[in-house]
């Protein structure tokens, strides 16, 4: 294979800080080339370096990069506008805001195709047609004449992978292109850059935070962990024996099936890297720091063909074999808690000068959902399914058109609301917009208490710390501003302000999806050690099918608004019986080798909630439909066990 | 001394030139709103030859600013005289040793003292440097009395509090500080010094000094600045905010008020507001017992119907920040806990849009200043009889087509002006940094 590119020694400085230190590494040719990190570990600025873009004030402070052979840090600015399209080009992360909204697709391909290509006219249409027909957009030719809002998200970064190939590079670097998209639109675009890279033989750099994106397309695999590479080795050895601590810690992390155990996490965060760091940056957070490891930074030595920076590395305890832990059973689940019948949200349509209603969006149809006390109920589904707004009509955040609401045998209504607000609570998906940067930690805390009036104001601030240590938080962290935590801190604040009006039920809605795997850990860690202590039931709304299996006692999967399938999470994850459910199951990128298990590919998206397609709603992209399911929404066919789903095809089974 | 400067080579970063400009403009401001307070005690003088049990009292309103400026109200000449001149500006027939001869007559007060025109020159630099010496003395004196305060606070030796302060290690710019007071200090020594014998800015149609009334127009600038944003501020917070918050037919209401009141011409609307009010001050004399206070109606009138006018900008401004921000999780959060509407409007709206009001009110205030001289020229200003830079520019606006021009009425007006408005905005600038919320996160 020839060399690519090649890395030596390069290092990135913001100011006086040197965001990357010394990372050296090679691309082949037809291969991929992956960076694992976590956040702030200066993956992203590697690859923005490589094609010199940085941002203000970052440099290239030492180091040198060759692209087949030629110097790139040497070549002019001029010259460098070829090597970018041309010679690498680069798929970014927001397929949302990588695109001009007021320019045709068509032209924005077309603009690439002009400037690398030379092509005009006639030839740079079909030139871009056979692109969008290469990343498999479906109708390209009329996709080329629509604009980019008229796309969905795995459609727009498959243009977005149309425009980087236009240039015909040799090398692509995709930063994190699948994190903002759906489990099954993932699979969909991997697939596309595996199948291109391979027909192209273009090299790639995958940067990404998801050992299973790793695990499912790269060749070779770098750690990096705080601007320094600490590892480096062939994919099948490095997930064999992962040999830096980092790494290790990195696979315990994740969530794994049936586990009732907790997760390992790593203890501190990524040292900021404006300190004088001394000795190998991990040692903080290292579990087998020795006093070495503290003084001198590790040299990369050379274990069974993995690179690795590490004094201990081959003197580390092996892994413990990943044990299965027995599911604890919980005591036999006794009256629901919560029981949803029949939960109806429509948003109506308004036009004209009147606002006359034209129609509505039904976000959430007929959904119906129990919960018992202490146990987990997960809501599956991609995004815009509705399980969003399933949680806030159940807290009344937004109006439910029908349907009714119990609390251990109790109906809410508008009459008792704060009975509701006493007994449920939300956790957001993103910290950093869920607390209010102009109020102090202990004022956010207060504040459900003040407003439910729970105990007496002289109490409440000794609640206000009793909750930020029930959470894991200094007791100092009252008198803080937000803005000073960390996101993993800042989502046990929303937990605390959650638990501050002693709740039975919490709405998780995706409270780990901004989050980094090992402080992703140590949420569910405390979600789980909350609901032992506490006896609280979570309904807990997410599209990461891993916490799912760790956390969840029973799950539903929804589709368009509709539970298509609810049953124990063991029975609806390991024999998943709607053409949905196996299809979200089999897209979830795997660490383990497959185990001869097909994957089954989705065609399209999910059509809009505004028109449902006639019959059952997954129809077209189901690849057992037949004409019933083109006229009829299906009814509910049981499976025994509570194992439910609304199915023709399964219907006809069994 | 000079080798010192050889070796050295001055260094002026961007910053510095950012803490210059924005001290500058604090401390001009400053002083702007000191004379404009200054101008706002008034009071009526007792009539000399009244009876004791019955005083009477003069009708003219005068103000302690005019007490402390003595002599500069009352110097009036005949008519134009260019600015630190001695004689008036147009030849008139003079009566000169029995004979009558056509020349430029002396003035009755600037440059009296002189005997004649050669005297004047060494007398303009005699008076500058010592007004500048004052103004430098001033500064030392400033100075003086500041070391000692700070150099008790922080239990400092003199000499050791100097030190710091010449090095610029004081944690605050007190040195830029210090140095911008005594220049302005020098610069108002040196007006003092002239304006004691000249008239600085000359004299406008009717003789009166234009130094004066430029000084005498501040007030009018900052009032209808203050007021009228302290007018806007109320409407433009709660109807913005309301509107992005609670959205649905609120909302609508909202905004068909400011697009309907954003479609009238804003200086047709004040016009007839300002006719209104001067045609109920006409038919009503007896409530308003002089003409300071016939004035002083109209000029509150123009702040009402500026501020009713001009609350539409922050407004939409606010109502689209308050709609992103009531989509926001920490406001579902909050009413997931039942919390109130007032409730979340004040604690958890107002306190994140706070900054943009900061902002607003500052380039808004410098925004009506202009306003006010553009409506007085155009004749729906304030009442003519106000001294405001609108009136003086709408004064000089013909005689700038005379030959000879007089244009010191104009530059002087423009001077102030300009002046103001660029200190509010430095001022402005400051502001906005330090409350960004992005910069914070820098810090």
């Amino acid at each position: 294979m020839s060399r690519l590119l090649q890395v030596d020694q390069l290092a990135v400085g913001i100011g006086a800080v040197h965001i990357v230190d010394g990372v050296s590494f090679h691309i082949d040719a037809g291969e991929t080339y992956s960076l694992l990190g976590e956040s702030g570990c200066g993956k992203s600025m590697t690859a923005l370096s490589l094609m010199r873009l940085l941002p203000d004030g970052g440099r290239i402070a030492a180091g040198s990069v060759s692209l087949d052979g030629e110097n790139i840090l040497a070549l002019p600015e001029s010259a460098m506008r070829r090597v970018r399209g041309g010679g690498m080009a680069m798929i970014f992360q927001e397929p949302m805001l990588a695109l001009n909204p007021v320019i045709k697709v068509g032209e924005q391909i077309a603009e690439v195709l002009g400037l690398h290509q030379g092509l005009r006219g006639q030839q740079m249409t079909d030139a871009a047609r056979a692109l969008l027909d290469a990343v498999g957009v479906p109708d390209a030719a009329r996709r080329l004449d629509g604009y980019p809002f008229e796309l969905s998200g795995g459609l727009r970064q498959r243009v977005m992978i149309a425009m980087a190939l236009a240039g015909q590079p040799k090398l692509l670097i995709a930063d994190e292109p699948t994190t903002a998209l759906d489990v099954t639109m993932q699979a969909q675009v991997l697939d596309v850059l595996r199948t291109l890279r391979a027909e192209r033989r273009m090299g790639m750099l995958l940067i990404t935070h998801d050992l299973g994106v790793v695990a499912e397309n790269a060749d070779r695999v770098g750690v990096m962990y705080a601007g320094e590479l600490v590892e480096e080795g062939a994919r099948a050895n490095f997930f064999a024996t992962p040999q830096h601590p980092y790494s290790r810690m990195l696979f315990d992390a994740l969530p794994r099936p049936g586990d009732g155990g907790r997760l390992t996490t790593i203890p501190g965060q990524v040292p900021r890297l404006d300190t004088t760091l001394q000795g190998c940056r991990f040692a903080p957070r290292c579990p087998f720091a020795i006093a070495r490891c503290r003084l001198e930074s590790p040299q990369w030595q050379t274990i069974n063909g993995q690179q690795v920076r590490c004094h201990l590395a081959g003197s580390l305890p092996p892994r413990a074999a990943h044990v299965a832990g027995a599911q604890t059973i919980s005591a036999p689940v006794t009256q629901a808690l919560l029981q949803v019948d029949g939960l109806k949200v429509y948003f109506p349509i308004r036009r004209g000068l009147i606002q006359r209603t034209v129609g509505f969006v039904r976000a959430v149809d007929d959904v119906s959902l129990s919960i018992p006390a202490g146990r987990t109920l997960a809501l599956v589904g991609e995004s815009g399914c509705g399980k969003t707004t399933v949680g806030k009509a159940l807290l009344r955040l937004i109006e439910p058109t029908a349907g009714s609401v119990a609390l251990e045998g109790e109906t809410l209504g508008a009459h008792n609301v704060p009975t509701l607000r006493r007994q449920m609570q939300m956790v957001f998906q993103d910290p950093f917009s869920s607390l209010n940067p102009r109020m102090r930690v202990a004022d956010i805390l207060l504040e459900g208490m003040d407003a439910l009036r729970i105990g007496v104001a002289s109490a409440r601030r000794d609640a206000v710390a009793q909750l930020l240590r029930q959470v894991g938080l200094p007791d100092d962290a009252g008198g803080r501003y937000p803005h000073a935590f960390s996101g993993g801190q800042r989502q046990r604040i929303a937990i605390a302000r959650a638990l501050a009006v002693a709740p039975r039920l919490l709405i998780c809605d995706e409270p780990t999806s901004a989050l980094d795997v090992s402080v992703q850990a140590q949420i569910l860690n405390l979600l789980k050690d909350l609901q032992d202590q506490l006896g609280l039931a979570y309904l807990f709304i997410t599209h990461n099918l891993a916490v799912v299996d760790y956390l969840a006692h029973a799950v539903a999967v929804m589709y368009l608004g509709r539970i298509v399938e609810h049953g124990s999470a063991a029975d609806v994850l390991g024999t998943p019986r709607h053409p949905y459910t196996q299809a979200l199951v089999s897209a979830v990128p795997r660490i383990e080798p497959h185990s001869g298990q097909r994957i089954i590919r989705l065609a399209g998206d999910q059509p809009s909630p505004l028109n449902p397609p006639a019959g059952c709603h997954f129809h077209p992209r189901c690849p057992h439909a037949s004409k019933v399911c083109r006229q009829t929404y299906p009814g509910q066919t049981d499976l025994g066990d509570g194992h439910w789903v609304r199915c023709h095809w399964v219907a006809t089974q069994v | 001394m000079s080798t010192i400067f050889m070796d050295i080579q001055p260094v002026i970063l961007w910053t510095d030139g950012l803490i210059f400009a924005l001290l500058a403009g604090v401390l001009v401001l400053g002083m702007f709103v000191v004379i404009g307070l200054l101008d706002s005690l008034h009071y009526r003088e007792k009539l000399a030859d009244s009876p004791a049990d019955k005083p009477q009292y003069s009708i003219e309103v005068l103000s302690v600013f005019d007490a402390l400026v003595g002599t500069l109200r009352t110097r009036h000449e005949k008519t134009y005289s260019a600015p630190l001149a001695m004689h008036l500006y147009a030849k008139e027939f003079v009566e000169r040793d029995g004979t009558t001869v056509r020349d430029y007559p002396r003035l009755q007060f600037g440059g009296a003292h002189l005997r004649d025109a050669a005297e004047r020159r060494p007398d303009l630099v005699r008076r500058s440097a010592i007004g500048l010496a004052q103004g430098l003395a001033a500064g030392l004196l400033l100075l003086g009395v500041l070391a000692a305060w700070q150099a008790r606070q922080a239990k400092l030796s003199l000499g050791e509090w100097l030190t710091r302060w010449g090095e610029g290690r004081l944690g605050w710019p007190g040195r830029t500080l210090v140095c911008m007071a005594t220049l302005l200090l020098m610069l108002a020594g040196v007006l003092a010094q002239l304006a004691a014998g000249y008239h600085v800015f000359g004299t406008d149609k009717v003789g009166q000094d234009v130094l004066y009334i430029t000084l005498k127009s501040i007030r009018t600038g900052l009032v209808i600045g203050t007021l009228t944003t302290l007018v806007t501020l109320p409407l433009a917070i709660s109807l913005g905010i309301a509107a992005g918050y609670f959205r649905g037919w609120v909302d609508d209401v909202i905004q068909y008020v400011y697009t309907v009141l954003n479609s009238i011409p804003g200086v047709l609307l004040i016009a007839a507001a300002v006719l209104i009010v001067q045609g109920y001050i006409e038919s009503n004399p007896e409530l308003f017992d002089n003409a300071a206070a016939r004035a002083d109606v109209r000029l509150l009138a123009l702040c009402l119907i500026m501020g009713m006018t001009s609350w539409t900008g922050l407004a939409r401004l606010l109502r689209g920040e308050a709609l992103k921000l009531s989509t926001l999780d920490y406001v579902d959060a909050a009413r997931a806990f039942g919390v109130s509407h007032t409730r979340i409007l004040s604690r958890h709206i107002f306190p994140n849009v706070f900054h943009l009001v900061l902002i607003a009110i500052v380039l808004d205030f410098s925004g009506l200043v202009l306003a006010e001289a553009v409506l007085s020229y155009v004749g729906v200003g304030v009442d003519p009889s106000m001294h405001s830079w609108g009136n003086m520019i709408n004064g000089a606006r013909l005689e700038l087509a005379r030959e000879p021009t007089v244009w010191w009425q104009l530059g002087a007006a423009f001077t102030f002006m300009f002046t103001l408005v660029l200190a509010a905005n430095l001022f402005a600038d400051g502001v906005r940094d330090a409350f960004d919320p992005r910069r914070e996160a820098g810090r």
